[in-house]
């Protein structure tokens, strides 16, 4: 199976092949590195840029005002914090042109913890991205998710944020995107750049299919009937294994949301849950004050109050301004396993 | 006088022989990709009525200016910002645009000081007051955004944004699309000189420079020395601005942006050099700035060389115009912005239910209350 890397490789070589994506920048996407996380390896359009985020956001945007397709990477997100002013301006575009001037443009950017990346590589930009309106903000947790939604970004008329979780790059899935040979080593050998001198590699491309993920539809990972958690990206994972442990010693079913995209995000999956189970926990890895998921606890208390059978819960990252190196202080900066298995057996205990 | 200064790296090719060199180099006298050539014509000139059509179109975006301060004294409109002083700047550079659509045409990246190059191309005054007095009917932002706030997609204007200098980062993107699709457009974006010191600028010299991926960009400044109420001389060590390019082998010119026909001739020049090179130009245009930053200083006139009165007494000298027919033009256009205010005044505003357009493409739902 392909990991998420490589999961976005493909997509992007079916955006320059198919879809009309004309430039795949940022720094070190190019030859000989193909991206920090070899998402761009071996992709005829993809280039390097000068060390400049903002310059890669704004030439971003004058590539969208040209009509052009384009996909830019910021190399994490903890480095896109000095472009926020011409992200607002990508999202304001349109509106402001009074919907002369769309923004079909993507911004890729690796995000959160996970990878003992010290203060400035284990940011989450999730819960500011969805204070950028105008913008759609999608986070895959699975390799075929990922394809699928940067798919849909590249089609999409709009400005895409597409967030990549960091800890989940190098994990391979569980389904085949189409037309991925089964063969992990045999897929490896296509698309991955050799080690040592790549000046005379090409990729080579196995016949990839249809697949898209639409922007706005959450994905139900477990059902049940007991307690739902929302959540997306790195926590995702962590998540289905607290429902799988539930399960496994109480029988408790827990049904597992997997938001995928943040906004537009699919509330009627949300409700549609919550109103079955009376007891939500959202889970996610930003930093916990205006976090993104108290917006959702906030309008399932609004809307969904008098079903609840409990307060609804928001784990999140501690309102800390960094997450530290050592195992420790990641660990007790951002939700891990522990955290969100003892969230969920507190939300199931607590009596109405 | 203009001063353009050519680097041994950008000026090193010649002049292609299909391009014969425009009416400005031959008035120059010298070759403009000369290495380190110094345009330093004895006798700047241009043809009558290209001079007269300048004279005009300043005096009507003057007049167009002062109304839209009128139109903001008189409580019909919340903000002003615009471009009186720069008009000998503004309308050579409208005039010499190859305006339209798509990526075969110049793009325009401007500033809020845009007035006198849109009025060249030929904006309507009741289009400027349209976004002055925010109506529905505003063909730049519906009635959303500040005056001189221009977007024109029929011209490849793009949208003028509140924050100074993002727009030189965006022109490298247009640039690189034309680059790309190998076309004879260019990337045309304009700022004031206080807004050179945000990392933008920098990064557009850097972005438009990179070997063997040059960008064809006519990056200009227009140096009024003044920055809302901070001087040139208490921020910037540099003599000129236009120097910095220096650094990055680009080609370089100061010129008297209140003089248009050597604004004219200097832009007709860099604009050719563009166009057959593919190579950046860095050109600074030394402004007045007759109205303060905006309204939030007052709007009131302040001394400083008019480049209007300057050039009319140039046109009446020549005997192209007489002073009585110059009166009358400011008086008929004094009538024309009249008419046009009192007409927008009576157009429709934008409606409370028309937020939510075009959050989204194709006026999809971006409402989460409708998720």
């Amino acid at each position: 199976m392909a990991s998420m890397a490589q999961a976005i490789r493909m997509a992007l070589h079916v955006g320059e092949s198919k879809l009309g994506v004309t430039e795949i920048f940022g720094e070190d996407v190019g030859a000989p590195l193909g991206g920090a996380f070899t998402v761009t390896q071996g992709l005829k359009t993809a280039w390097n840029s000068p060390l400049d985020e903002r310059g890669i956001i704004s030439t971003a945007i004058g590539l969208g005002l040209a009509g052009e397709r384009c996909v830019a990477e910021i190399q994490f997100a903890d480095y896109i914090f000095n472009t926020v002013d011409l992200l607002k301006i990508a999202g304001n575009t349109l509106w402001c042109s009074n919907g002369q001037y769309p923004m079909p443009i993507v911004v890729m950017t690796p995000n959160g913890a996970g990878i003992r990346g010290s203060i400035y590589h284990s940011h989450s930009f999730d819960s500011w991205a969805t204070r950028l309106a105008g913008w759609k903000v999608v986070c895959p947790s699975t390799p075929l998710d990922a394809y699928g939604l940067m798919i849909s970004a590249i089609k999409d008329p709009n400005p895409v944020l597409f967030l990549m979780p960091k800890a989940l790059m190098r994990v391979r899935g569980e389904e085949l995107i189409p037309g991925e040979p089964e063969d992990e080593k045999t897929l490896k050998a296509m698309i991955d750049a050799p080690i040592g001198d790549r000046s005379k590699w090409k990729a080579k491309w196995p016949e990839l299919g249809e697949y898209e993920v639409a922007i706005g539809e959450a994905k139900i990972t477990r059902s049940g009937d007991a307690a739902t958690i929302v959540s997306f990206g790195r926590t995702m994972p962590l998540c289905n294994r607290v429902a799988d442990m539930l399960r496994e010693e109480s029988g408790t079913e827990v049904e597992v949301i997997d938001l995928r995209s943040l906004y537009p995000y699919d509330w009627q999956t949300v409700k549609k849950s919550i109103q079955k189970t009376g007891r939500v926990l959202f889970v996610n890895e930003d930093t916990e004050v205006t976090n993104f998921g108290e917006h959702l606890s906030q309008r399932a208390v609004n809307e969904l109050f008098y079903e609840l059978m409990a307060r609804p819960r928001v784990l999140a990252g501690k309102q800390l301004p960094g997450i530290g190196l050592h195992p420790n202080l990641e660990e007790a900066s951002v939700p891990h396993l522990e955290d969100i298995l003892h969230e969920a057996r507190e939300l199931l205990a607590e009596v109405p | 006088m203009a001063k353009t200064q050519v680097s041994k790296k950008a000026g090193a090719k010649p002049a292609s022989k299909k391009m014969p060199p425009p009416a400005a180099q031959k008035a120059a006298g010298k070759s403009a990709v000369k290495a380190k050539a110094v345009i330093a014509p004895t006798k700047l000139t241009l043809p009558k009525q290209i001079q007269l059509n300048m004279l005009d179109l300043m005096i009507k975006s003057r007049v167009l200016e002062e109304r839209l301060i009128k139109v903001y004294k008189a409580g019909d409109s919340y903000f002003w910002i615009g471009a009186p002083g720069e008009e000998a700047f503004g309308v050579p550079l409208g005039l010499l645009v190859h305006k339209g659509q798509g990526v075969e045409y110049d793009y325009l990246h401007l500033h809020y000081r845009g007035t006198p190059t849109l009025v060249a191309m030929g904006m309507t005054m009741e289009d400027s007051l349209r976004l002055m007095m925010n109506r529905s009917t505003d063909p730049s932002t519906g009635g959303r955004n500040f005056c001189n706030h221009y977007c024109f997609p029929k011209w490849n204007v793009v949208p003028v944004t509140s924050p100074i200098e993002v727009q030189y980062g965006q022109a490298v993107g247009t640039a690189l699309a034309q680059r790309r699709h190998k076309s004879k457009g260019i990337s045309i974006v304009t700022g004031g000189d206080a807004g050179t010191a945000e990392g933008d600028f920098a990064g557009a010299l850097v972005w438009s420079t990179r070997p063997g991926m040059e960008l064809p960009m006519l990056i200009t400044v227009q140096n009024n020395r003044m920055g809302i109420s901070t001087s040139y001389e208490t921020q910037h060590g540099e003599k000129h601005i236009a120097d910095r390019g220096k650094a990055f082998g680009m080609r370089t010119t100061v010129v008297n942006g209140n003089d248009p026909i050597e604004t004219y001739l200097a832009i007709q020049t860099e604009m050719e050099y563009i166009r057959r090179t593919g190579k950046p130009v860095l050109a600074e245009f030394e402004v007045s700035r007759l109205y303060g930053h905006s309204s939030a200083d007052g709007a009131n006139r302040r001394d400083g060389v008019c480049p209007i009165q300057d050039f009319e007494k140039h046109c009446v000298d020549q005997k192209f115009i007489k002073s009585s027919e110059i009166k009358q033009l400011w008086e008929d256009y004094d009538v024309q912005s009249r008419a046009a205010a009192d007409l927008v005044r009576q157009e429709p505003v934008p409606t409370r239910e028309s937020i939510w357009d075009h959050v989204y493409a194709n006026n999809e739902n971006a409402d989460w209350r409708k998720f």
